[in-house]
């Protein structure tokens, strides 16, 4: 905290659009998304996501609740691991993070590995609760830093999860964005696509053409994402970094130097 | 009312025969790495081991050691440290085999057996290819509402449940507070072992502070002093991780001479 004060002394009123990281920016690129919900959950090995839903918690003028999975301070589970599922089959949860080695452009997310199942080439850590969750949580928010062909594939090798359902499957949940180094897309679930919303400092739909395997649509105008505020800022490097060093300590060390 | 009988850590490995199904929690709950040691001293073999719902280090040691035929989980992984290198490596080469799930279809699992049900419903699942290659997965449809297609789950009934806590007592009542899977797998199991701190001079059943939290000796099979015994796993609200050594374990278990040498090191 005394970095931060030092910090305000030298940038007072506002900090410059650049003197954020690229994960900083994610962060408050998917705080933004989360902000007029009342439940937001975290699961495993989720850094980025995790910070910006404290994030969000810290800037909204509502009351939003937030459950980092594996946290014992931000979380208010008391009947042990299935608690989270049952809630949100119940409608309890209103957006939640999935991640994935490989993503398609139908939105479904491999967690299992690459080449023919069983006999895979690479093994990922497993599926999680990802099978059940992209069912029924309203609003769950993709998120891969790594934006490259390797992840960004036309069609998953195992589908752990499908983004999309026919119709007469009970569904009332499923993907809503996903958020990359390079840009963020929107996913619309009835024509089962993505569309560009916006593109980070630095990047260009060139680059992201050039590094996306599946097609997605295209507005004729594409947006540069909006940098963090500085209130925005201030909050990361301060209470927001200091709430993830629980669950993330590695993570916290290497961005913010704390712990 | 009688008392328990205390078992060591190695008395309590001994119980778990080989090729017997096993429950374990995940890192971040109570993890028995003591008796996990002590099942590697003791030459376990062909486990069923089931994460509920996933399952770290203590996996991907039994892995490596040879103790495991079939790891049924959600997902095995170090965290923040990466990939699980045992576990990564001996499903390439076909060391083991797997029953690939996802979090909530083992607590339901679970939840069957302990209410004595065959089978237990799950929302999500349809068009996953989980569904597809789980053979003991079916879908059905929901007998309240026509063409609602639901996915029907058969019991998971362990062998054995396993696991550490903080403090038990002279009666086997065993204090889990809030991390309440391992009631669930307590209820589940036909056999729940457990490892403690502590055995406290109290009767857990007449306190309605602690009551509530605790796991009460119907359900438990054995107790086993073993301070320190999620080490070098943290015992939330007792102690940290210890990073530094979960650091050192990644790093050696990338190769199968640092993994021996690793087992060697500390004593399993």
């Amino acid at each position: 905290m005394t970095g931060s004060k030092a910090h305000s002394e030298q940038a007072p009123a506002a900090l410059p659009e650049q003197d954020h990281t690229k994960i900083e920016l994610l962060i408050a690129v998917i705080a933004r998304m989360l902000d007029d919900l009342g439940h937001v959950a975290v699961g495993a090995s989720s850094p980025i996501p995790g910070a910006a839903a404290l994030l969000a918690r810290a800037v909204t003028k509502r009351f939003l609740r937030v459950s980092v999975l594996s946290s014992q301070r931000h979380n208010d589970f008391t009947d042990g691991g299935r608690e989270l599922f049952d809630c949100a089959a119940q409608g309890r949860i209103d957006a939640f993070f999935l991640g994935g080695g490989q993503i398609d452009g139908q939105a479904n997310v491999n967690l299992v590995g690459l080449g023919d199942y069983p006999e895979l080439d690479v093994r990922f850590a497993g599926s999680y609760g990802s099978a059940y969750l992209y069912f029924l949580v309203p609003r769950v928010i993709l998120f891969r830093q790594e934006h490259s062909r390797r992840v960004l594939v036309p069609k998953v090798d195992f589908i752990s999860a499908p983004g999309i359902s026919p119709p007469g499957i009970y569904r009332p949940g499923g993907p809503h964005a996903l958020v990359t180094e390079r840009c963020i897309f929107s996913f619309d679930r009835v024509a089962g696509r993505f569309t560009l919303q916006s593109i980070h400092p630095g990047d260009s739909l060139e680059s992201v053409r050039d590094n996306t395997g599946f097609d997605f649509d295209c507005p004729t105008e594409v947006p540069e994402t909006l940098a963090p505020s500085s209130k925005y800022l201030e909050l990361i490097r301060g209470q927001v970094g200091a709430d993830i060093t629980e669950v993330y300590p590695k993570f916290a060390r290497k961005v913010w130097g704390i712990g | 009312m009688n008392g328990i009988a205390l078992f060591t850590v190695e008395e309590l490995a001994a119980r778990i025969i080989d090729g017997a199904m096993v429950a374990v929690p995940p890192d971040y709950s109570f993890v028995a790495m003591a008796a996990t040691r002590a099942l590697i001293r003791r030459g376990a073999r062909d486990l069923h081991l089931l994460a509920v719902p996933q399952s770290g280090i203590q996996a991907d040691i039994l892995i490596g050691a040879g103790c495991v035929a079939l790891v049924e989980t959600a997902a095995i992984s170090l965290g923040e440290l990466g990939a699980a290198p045992q576990f990564t490596a001996a499903i390439k080469s076909g060391k083991i085999n797997i029953r690939d799930s996802t979090c909530p279809a083992i607590h339901a699992g679970l939840q069957a057996s302990e209410k004595g049900l065959p089978f237990m419903p799950l929302r999500g699942l349809i068009g996953s290819d989980l569904l597809r290659v789980r053979n003991d997965w079916k879908v059905s449809e929901n007998p309240f509402e026509q063409g609602d297609q639901i996915v029907i789950l058969p019991a998971i009934s362990p062998d054995f449940a396993l696991f550490h806590a903080p403090f038990a007592d002279r009666y086997g009542n065993v204090w889990v507070g809030r991390r309440r899977e391992l009631v669930t797998m307590a209820h589940a199991a036909r056999h729940t072992l457990v490892t403690v701190e502590e055995i406290r001079d109290i009767n857990l059943m007449e306190d309605e502070g602690l009551a509530g939290g605790s796991i009460p000796a119907l359900y438990v099979t054995a107790v086993a002093e073993a301070p320190n015994g999620a080490w070098p796993l943290g015992l939330p609200g007792e102690y940290a991780p210890d990073d530094a050594h979960l650091a050192h374990y990644a790093e050696q278990a990338k190769s199968d001479g640092g993994f021996q040498s690793y087992l060697v090191e500390h004593g399993a």
